[in-house]
């Protein structure tokens, strides 16, 4: 369903990755292993359409995104490493937002949030959260999207154990429903078993 | 897809951020006061001076007050990764600018109209002339917002953004300001303005029209 078509991408003057495809189907997870600077975080923005490689082409579905791409943020969640959290709002006006921005249920935020206990910590502004909880506040949010295609950046970063367990057994289970995730991630998934591995460079 | 639902929520956001920093809403209305407030001092408090000078220096201070907020109307957006979250999103992002820009007059734009005629009565205006001023600020600073939202658009990226914001912007802010500050003018001497009013109106509709286009196309730009 998600597809890279031959990506080329050059940063400067070196060439992160030349004519790379890959495909992703539904219930497949890609998890995007290597060293720093090796690419990973711009391959995840070259999928959402964050940032335009120098050839080459993502498709989803049937097309290219650049020419679907209302109808691909409908079906993308996207979390990258910066949280898009305001930092000034709180826990639970930020999710009220995302609710409504992608037509929601006003309050369907309310059950991830207390499994991922910040129910305490709801109308604190961000600000006041560790990095840990604001992380937790920015996985809210792809949680309760009815998003087909989750695509993360380092979404176990800040997380205790508890944390990432959370979120890998939701992964499971958004994998398990016909859905599709692409993660770059630095620690491989306790249960990585839906999962293809995608390494970028040399291995670590 | 309910794309008023998400136009409000994210105009919503931009007024509860605003609530919640006032400072930096009221910085530029200060300034505004502070700049019209020394003119009088620094040439001369005779009240035909005043009148003479007024509509110029409150249209000045007004364009030069929505400029100052606009250098960060897509900063912060462009740090906590929430711009990225609009410009993926589902809904068409020349919209979501020009609800940006919305919310943008009307925490930089509004509080300045009106305190526009607080200030017009110390340079001695008539009645006249502090209701053209009022008709002029209400047609013609939507249109800096809008104008100014492509140059905050482009510059998000920048360090330092705001000689090259105001480098980008200002030219093409000169014809609101030139028939804002002379219709102004005009009316003190009892002439009729509706001729310049249609003029700014006709700019704002090409701007409102033009303007969100552009700007999202930027911001795709300052993202990349």
């Amino acid at each position: 369903m998600l597809s890279a078509v031959n990506l080329t991408l050059w940063r400067g003057y070196q060439c992160l990755f030349e004519n790379l495809s890959f495909s992703v189907g539904a219930g497949e997870g890609l998890l995007i292993r290597g060293r720093n600077g090796s690419g990973k975080t711009t391959l995840l923005r070259v999928l959402c359409g964050l940032t335009r490689p120098e050839a080459g082409e993502v498709w989803w579905r049937d097309e290219p995104t650049e020419r679907c791409r209302l109808e691909f943020g409908r079906e993308l969640a996207w979390c990258g490493h910066h949280t898009g959290l305001k930092t000034d709002l709180s826990i639970a006006q930020n999710l009220e937002f995302a609710a409504s921005f992608a037509d929601l249920a006003p309050d369907c935020w309310r059950e991830p949030v207390a499994e991922l206990g910040l129910e305490n910590s709801l109308s604190l502004p961000v600000r006041y959260l560790s990095a840990g909880q604001q992380r937790r506040a920015a996985l809210a949010r792809v949680l309760i999207s009815p998003a087909r295609l989750w695509i993360m950046d380092e979404p176990f970063a800040n997380l205790d154990v508890a944390g990432r367990g959370y979120i890998e057994a939701r992964l499971a289970g958004h994998l398990a429903g016909g859905g599709l995730a692409v993660l770059a991630a630095h620690h491989d998934l306790a249960d990585s078993g839906a999962f293809r591995r995608l390494q970028l460079g040399d291995s670590e | 897809m309910n794309l008023g639902r998400a136009m409000l929520a994210v105009l919503r956001r931009d007024l509860q951020l605003a609530y919640r920093r006032w400072g930096d809403v009221a910085s530029p209305l200060m300034f505004f006061a502070i700049v019209t407030a020394l003119f009088p001092l620094a040439l001369s408090p005779r009240a035909e001076d005043l009148q003479a000078i007024g509509p110029g220096v409150l249209w000045i201070g007004a364009l030069l007050a929505m400029l100052l907020s606009l250098n960060a109307l897509f900063r912060q957006d462009l740090e906590d990764g929430s711009m990225e979250l609009l410009v993926i999103g589902p809904q068409p992002l020349p919209l979501i600018m020009l609800c940006k820009s919305v919310g943008h007059w009307l925490v930089a734009g509004l509080p300045l109209i009106a305190l526009a005629p607080v200030l017009a009565v110390t340079y001695h205006l008539p009645v006249d002339a502090v209701l053209a001023l009022c008709a002029t600020l209400l047609l013609g600073t939507p249109t800096l917002s809008l104008l100014g939202s492509v140059g905050a658009a482009l510059t998000a990226g920048v360090r330092q953004s705001g000689g090259l914001l105001a480098l980008l912007v200002l030219p093409l802010c000169l014809p609101v300001l030139m028939f804002g500050a002379r219709a102004t003018a005009l009316a003190g001497d009892g002439e009729d303005i509706t001729g310049p009013l249609f003029l700014l109106a006709a700019f704002l509709v090409l701007a409102v029209s033009l303007v969100p286009v552009t700007a999202a196309a930027a911001i795709r730009v300052s993202l990349d």
